[in-house]
């Protein structure tokens, strides 16, 4: 079908303003957080009900038509990544909370509403919803869901996959699946799961049931430093050991440190080789309680200095520093890539001891910001697009890093998926017969491929380009939104 | 014919521990490939009764054989062990390291292994507390009905790499693959715990469970049955002094042993040679009115009944879902119904198609979870 007959056909059911074909409307659409990468979509579709969807997605079956679904836009994968020849589906303008039932703790939300939104909506009751990825003013449930995304809360909290109950998707061929239920498991195979963190390959979710968890009495935060990355990782495996879970616990090393204090003046110690945050969330006593405990492991662990929070203010200005870790790394370089492996904790100075010896070896710096609880590194290569052959160069010491990752036992992503960007590792994270095993799977749900397709998993026959996040000279879309 | 294991040295670290029984158990595969004679899948057997029988004339695969702790560093909170390893064993040594399994798996036997833990999908009392087996479940290493061997998920905590398999695995009732490697979270046991009892009716007491929930307590656990609720509080002494003066009740002495029986079904309750039903239901529902006898768990989120007749399958389902839920048939006495709560038919589509991808000659325990899968 022609794109002017695809118009036609999508307006005769939507309204005239949800269907988008001329270039400067689709501009805005062209790409997602990850901004390397931009691809104009042939149409842009802005549903505002399931109904429509339903429609459109009837539309795209019986004219093979590929469709990529978009939430607020804010994935670091490229994961929404339009299709030249598809339709970007917008659910943006599903964006209600249909109900908040405060007594089974749960809230039926539109997968456009946003993260944070949940929480706002549930504060009134002593309730939140748990996952809070760093762009969560931003970031959609409905995007939360596709990615299966996480926070610096998730060790203890859990991911998006812990945190809902119910979806409402629907099949490429407009068939409504009602998957989970409103009690805490479900007849037959888990489907929840599987459609949780799938990239919105299996889909489109319309309808999400999330659970709601008490807002804790009390937080508190402990903020140690170290002049030495392995004492510092000995200090996070130390509080495991002493059967702590933190609420959060996070990790900068020494460039990182620079960097922000450059930025922020947040008086860092600027001998530190590492800085560790612990945070205790609970009960009052028990926060008490814990916060002494975590002080004397990071005293015995070798911690040079050591601070906790005495009030809700300082509490958020030790944690202003490492939310501005991101930004501070677009302070000081022109351009930088955001890396995403995860890695067991064990592996933690022997992987930043080889990340310093790449580094090195191709002449660029590179910030280490570690979500030490669960092991997740985001290493941030600092370069300059603008100098010939710095970016391949970034390129190449990046794939090195998720390499090394796999190899310390880990995974190339953490949190932000696999989308367009590292497709090309995940030949290397997988083998072939698993990788037929996801294109099985994604065959049982779609059998044309046409929902998102080309993404999450490489063909047999295809490792795509290596990719990351790329920002530049401030370029980045969202550039006001908190990374973290 | 065999086929030599992968030595992945990728996403999954395989241990070289027993290669001879991976061949044993892909040529089981192939065998029944060529033969057309399915297998049934087994562990140590404590879980037989659940779920339905596999179809007739299916040959066992004794999976007992493949056991030990392949990998267990517990500040990585992470521990990967064989299918056939026996949870008692894992259970001791992370006891020894002050960790266990959050989601405090039922045992039904004192010999029930791992992969029948995973494969089964249950959890026990602290579920609606800290999650369930499907939660805690990181990665797999699995032979699909091909005989491919196949790894996903990982040991780390967060991993978003491919579909979410691993999770899929659990609850599958071993009609998608044989698990062979499993990776669990662990976490540390708490430093303290009382059970509470409190003289109570079942409206209130799901009134009060819910209401709890919605606060910040440190409740890991809830029974009610007969006219009394148990509650017990997990976590630091200060926390759980705290928690009991806003709760009130008296302390059972041997609160470990009360939950044991709760997890196990050595408990009074369940002591019958009726149809024992599992209906899991939303939280907040009223008591669910149909005869027998009930017992209430997870916050409200778990009735168990032990029917008085064999003859109410269809009104028990029904009243499930009503109760926006499913009724699992646990134990048949008698009843003779399918175990598991019928699907909507286009998830049962899907279904049969995963399990077309997954075991396309339908070798691996056919008909224990659905007749046609």
């Amino acid at each position: 079908m022609s794109p002017q007959e695809l118009i036609t056909q999508l307006r005769s059911f939507l309204p005239p303003e949800a269907v988008l074909h001329e270039t400067e409307d689709l501009k805005p659409y062209e790409c997602d957080g990850l901004s390397a990468y931009r691809q104009l979509p042939m149409i842009v579709a802005l549903p505002h009900t399931e109904e429509h969807i339903v429609k459109v997605l009837q539309l795209c079956y019986a004219t093979n038509t590929p469709v990529v679904a978009r939430g607020a836009g804010t994935g670091l994968s490229g994961g929404a990544l339009p299709h030249a020849q598809g339709i970007l589906l917008s659910l943006a303008k599903l964006n209600q909370i249909i109900a908040v039932d405060p007594l089974a703790r749960t809230a039926r939300v539109q997968p456009g509403v946003r993260n944070l939104a949940i929480s706002e909506a549930a504060a009134s009751h002593g309730l939140y919803y748990a996952p809070d990825p760093s762009s969560q003013i931003a970031c959609s449930v409905g995007g939360n869901v596709a990615e299966n995304s996480g926070g610096v809360h998730c060790l203890k909290y859990g991911l998006t996959v812990h945190n809902i109950l119910k979806l409402r998707v629907l099949t490429i061929e407009g068939e409504v699946l009602e998957i989970g239920g409103e009690s805490l498991d479900s007849a037959g195979y888990d489907l929840l799961a599987l459609m949780t963190g799938s990239e919105g390959m299996l889909g489109i979710v319309t309808e999400i049931t999330v659970k709601l968890i008490p807002i804790p009495e009390k937080a508190q935060l402990v903020m140690a430093t170290f002049d030495d990355v392995q004492k510092a990782g000995n200090a996070v495996a130390n509080v495991i050991a002493a059967g702590i879970i933190p609420a959060g616990m996070e990790m900068m090393d020494k460039i990182t440190i620079h960097a922000v204090e450059e930025f922020l003046h947040a008086g860092y110690d600027l001998e530190a080789e590492a800085i560790l945050l612990c945070e205790s969330d609970g009960g009052t006593g028990e926060v008490a309680d814990e916060i002494e405990r975590i002080f004397t492991i990071m005293q015995q662990s070798g911690a040079t200095k050591i601070r906790s929070s005495q009030n809700e203010a300082e509490r958020l200005s030790f944690w202003a520093g490492r939310k501005a870790a991101f930004p501070a790394a677009g302070r000081v370089s022109p351009d930088y890539y955001c890396m995403d492996g995860t890695i067991p904790r064990k592996q933690l100075a022997q992987v930043l001891q080889g990340i310093e010896q790449l580094s090195r070896e191709y002449g660029l710096r590179c910030m280490n910001v570690f979500h030490a609880g669960d092991g997740n590194l985001h290493p941030l290569i600092l370069y300059d697009a603008n100098q010939p052959g710095e970016l391949e160069k970034t390129e190449e010491f990046g794939g090195k890093i998720l390499e090394m990752c796999i190899h310390a036992g880990g995974t190339i992503t953490g949190e932000h998926g696999v989308g367009m960007e590292k497709i090309n590792q995940m030949c290397t994270q997988f083998r072939s017969d698993e990788l037929a095993m996801f294109h099985a799977i994604k065959s049982a749900f779609d059998p044309k491929e046409l929902l998102n397709p080309g993404k999450a998993v490489p063909s047999l026959h295809r490792c795509a380009e290596l990719g990351a996040m790329h920002v530049h000279q401030g370029q980045q879309k969202f550039a006001e939104l908190p990374r973290f | 014919m065999c086929t030599k294991v992968n030595k992945s040295l990728l996403n999954y670290p395989v241990s070289d521990g027993m290669p001879a029984m991976i061949d044993h158990y892909v040529e089981a595969i192939h065998t029944a490939l060529d033969t057309r004679i399915p297998l049934h899948i087994c562990g140590s057997g404590t879980k037989r009764f659940y779920g339905n029988a596999v179809h007739d004339g299916s040959k066992v695969l004794d999976m007992t054989g493949y056991h030990g702790i392949v990998d267990y560093e517990p500040t990585e909170l992470v521990m990967t062990a064989r299918a056939g390893t026996p949870l008692v064993e894992l259970e001791s040594v992370l006891e020894q390291h002050g960790q266990m399994l959050a989601f405090e798996p039922p045992y039904f036997g004192p010999t029930a292994t791992l992969g029948g833990c995973v494969a089964a999908g249950l959890s026990g009392p602290r579920r609606a507390a800290s999650g369930a087996v499907r939660d805690f479940v990181l990665g797999v290493r699995m032979l699909d009905g091909k005989g491919r061997d196949l790894s996903f998920g990982g040991r780390v905590m967060k991993n978003v790499a491919g579909y979410d398999v691993a999770r899929l695995m659990v609850g599958s009732l071993g009609t998608l693959g044989i698990l062979l490697e499993i990776s669990v979270k662990v976490l540390p046991r708490p430093i303290h715990e009382v059970t509470l009892k409190m003289a109570m009716d079942d409206v209130t007491a799901i009134k009060r469970m819910n209401e709890w929930a919605g606060k910040p307590l440190p409740i890991s656990a809830t029974c009610h049955v007969g006219d009394e609720l148990f509650v017990r509080l997990s976590g630091a002494e200060s926390a759980i002094r705290a928690a009991w003066q806003t709760l009130g009740g008296d302390e059972e002495q041997d609160g470990d042993a009360f939950w044991r029986s709760i997890r196990d079904h050595t408990h009074d309750f369940f002591q019958s040679a009726y149809p024992m039903w599992r209906l899991s239901i939303q939280s907040t529902m009223p008591p669910v009115r149909l005869t027998g006898k009930q017992m209430i768990e997870w916050n409200g989120g778990l009735r168990w009944l032990v029917s008085d007749s064999a003859e109410n399958v269809s009104m028990i389902r029904a009243a499930a879902e009503h109760a926006h839920g499913h009724a699992t048939l646990f134990r048949s006495g008698g009843a003779s119904a399918p175990a598991f709560h019928p699907l909507a038919s286009n998830m049962m589509k899907i279904h049969h198609s995963l399990k077309e991808k997954f075991d396309p000659e339908r070798i691996l325990n056919p008909g224990r979870l659905y007749s046609d899968l």
